[in-house]
């Protein structure tokens, strides 16, 4: 097991250092980093100009100005914005906080929600709770996330118009300057945005609840522990559900890590300052190496929690060996 | 003569025209050898599966509708998407003056510009899902026929694209190419991506089907690698490959509509059901503004799921179903 986690992440390192490579290269070609500048009469003037980009090796060959940056990314912590002179991680590090809380709570509420609807939709297979909460998930999955999210916000801002009552906030995390993580506040700003990611991870885990739940009602073993005279409660909990519940984990474990990157319509629809969010403004504005740094995050995420899911999977289900 | 174990099998060139088999009537009537046996082939029998589907059948017919008025924008539309009505500005829907789906902030007729919405998400995602099918088709079958370093290629580069959400990486390029892009520029983008996963499912199925004995057979008796894989070998991989194709219509539409609704889209003014639903966010208390297109979007992909979910059943019938 530890060898095969070890091999993995040695893969992994080429891969990532590919896909760096190839989305600098892509990234920093097809933009210019000094358009504002040159767009300013103050500074367009090819001294300035040319130091600059000798100060930021702009004006090395693509490798070289690869390597600079993969040196800044490890000895810098992301290195700076070539936009704003900032350095990138305070920004990110925020970003990926808020972030986190919006997922964390979705999923552990889909997660619950999605694991009850679809154990019970399988024991109740075709009774009009299944047929409803099918038909929903079905609606829950073929509905655009933006349209979704739209709908919401706009329900909520018109309740505030009409009746001047605050029950969720549409937009934004905060109403003061700041506020703590988990104030009352806070919950109303994020409440519609968790609403919003909740659905669409319910649709997701449910049918998949129900569906691998139907395949394990059906399989010999649970035939064997009916004809055996094992009370149904337990066929269900302990020999269906549990075995039911292996599929899920995977799931669920590469859904978290695809929101990680992000959430991002969801959260530039209601303007909330996390790594989708981080992820368009920087690429509205042209920042590359923001973009670069998101990039490289959302990658390891992605690579990390496949890797996460493939250990769980083993470790859940013995049928499965790593070596 | 034919010999009773083997089953009467003329295999007309499959066609695929919107992702949906067009299988031509192809059974051959044994009347001749003095029976009243109808030998079916594979793709009637898939026909059969298919047409008796009944989601599937309101799916087909859902899109047809909604396809055909998007089709016929110019004579279906009562009014033009760009036709401004300042003394009639963001008013509910009505049947006055045919507004049935309101007007928006500049009085343009809303529902004639879904309805030309439609036909650009329509031409979005039906060239993306024909263009990507054929090349994924063709890549995926070279592959996995060949081997050798295309082989080895492709995989790297879908492993490559995998590590990124496809989201991710479709709106860095679609930044990059420009804001303002034209509905060709849009398909190519989203093309270029969709082909991974046809090309993956094309390559694992020819991989399992290169050893097969009428594979061999047909090297045997001399046949060219080309007509061997497109003649014999394809049409045993054409069930996923359209269902895929089918799916992948609803996901080019809603991925196009994601770019334009972060504005890496379409340029104006040329509508889409994407950009539309994005308009309505400035207006909150104009609800018809963003319901009724997204209502519209919602339509086509549940119309488009229903459909590749009935021509799975229809041609893959080994496959247990699990209706989830």
């Amino acid at each position: 097991m530890v060898t095969y986690i070890a091999r993995r992440i040695l893969y992994s390192i080429p891969v990532l250092l590919a896909t760096s490579f190839l989305s600098f290269a892509f990234i920093t070609k097809s933009s210019d980093p000094l358009a504002n500048l040159r767009a300013n009469p103050r500074t367009n003037s090819p001294g300035i100009l040319k130091h600059l980009a000798h100060v930021y090796h702009l004006d090395q060959s693509l490798p070289i100005r690869y390597w600079y940056w993969l040196q800044d990314v490890f000895v810098h912590k992301l290195g700076q914005s070539l936009l704003t002179s900032q350095a990138i991680w305070p920004d990110i590090s925020v970003a990926i906080e808020h972030t986190l809380q919006i997922v964390l709570l979705a999923q552990v509420i889909a997660l619950v929600l999605g694991v009850a609807v679809g154990i019970y939709s399988a024991i109740r297979q075709y009774s009009i709770f299944d047929y409803t909460f099918t038909s929903l998930s079905f609606l829950g999955y073929a509905m655009p996330t933006f349209w979704l999210a739209l709908i919401l916000q706009i329900a909520f801002t018109d309740i505030y118009l009409h009746w001047h009552v605050r029950i969720f906030y549409t937009s934004g995390l905060n109403s003061g300057v700041t506020s703590s993580t988990w104030s009352i506040d806070r919950l109303q700003h994020i409440a519609l945005p968790v609403i919003t990611l909740t659905v669409v991870s319910f649709a997701l885990y449910s049918r998949y609840m129900r569906a691998t739940m139907l395949d394990v009602i059906n399989s010999d073993y649970v035939r064997t522990a009916r004809a055996k005279g094992v009370p149904e409660r337990m066929v269900i909990f302990r020999h269906v559900v549990r075995n039911a519940l292996i599929p899920i984990v995977t799931v669920s474990a590469l859904q978290f890590g695809a929101l990680l990157g992000g959430a991002i319509v969801t959260e530039t629809i209601f303007t909330l300052d996390g790594m989708g969010y981080f992820f368009i403004t920087r690429l509205q504005t042209n920042d590359v190496y923001s973009v670069m740094a998101y990039v490289m995050i959302v990658a390891i995420t992605v690579i990390l929690f496949n890797l996460i899911a493939d250990i769980l999977y083993g470790f859940l289900d013995p049928r499965i060996r790593y070596d | 003569m034919t010999e009773p174990s083997t089953p009467l099998q003329v295999e007309p060139p499959p066609q695929i025209i919107d992702g949906r088999p067009i299988a031509v009537d192809v059974a051959v009537s044994a009347a001749a050898e003095g029976m009243d046996l109808t030998a079916r082939s594979q793709w009637s029998y898939a026909r059969r599966r298919f047409l008796r589907h009944r989601l599937a059948m309101i799916g087909l017919v859902g899109l047809i509708i909604v396809f055909g008025a998007g089709a016929l924008a110019n004579v279906v539309a009562p009014y033009t998407f760009d036709q401004i009505d300042l003394t009639n500005v963001l008013h509910s829907p009505t049947t006055a003056g045919h507004h049935y789906f309101g007007t928006d902030e500049i009085g343009r007729d809303y529902l004639s510009r879904t309805i030309y919405g439609i036909r650009t998400s329509e031409q979005v995602g039906l060239t993306v899902a024909v263009v990507s099918t054929f090349f994924g088709l063709f890549i995926g079958a070279i592959a996995g026929y060949y081997r050798g370093w295309v082989d080895n290629v492709i995989m790297r580069v879908t492993d490559l694209i995998l590590t990124l959400p496809v989201l991710v990486v479709l709106l860095t390029v679609a930044a990059l190419l420009g804001r303002s892009s034209s509905v060709w520029t849009i398909v190519a983008i989203l093309a270029a991506f969709f082909w991974t996963p046809i090309a993956r499912i094309v390559r694992g199925v020819f991989l399992s089907l290169r050893e097969k004995e009428y594979v061999e057979a047909a090297k045997a008796v001399g046949a060219g690698d080309l007509r061997i894989m497109f003649r014999h070998m394809l049409p045993n991989t054409l069930g996923p490959i359209i269902v895929n194709g089918t799916l992948a219509v609803a996901d080019a539409i809603i991925i196009e509509a994601f770019l334009s609704f972060l504005g890496f889209g379409i340029a104006d003014p040329t509508p889409s059901l994407g950009k539309l639903v994005f308009g309505g966010q400035s207006y909150p208390q104009d609800w018809w503004l963003t319901v009724l297109p997204g209502l519209v979007l919602v339509l086509i992909v549940v119309c488009v799921n229903f459909v590749g979910d009935g021509l799975r059943d229809a041609l893959d019938p080994q496959q247990r179903r699990v209706r989830a």
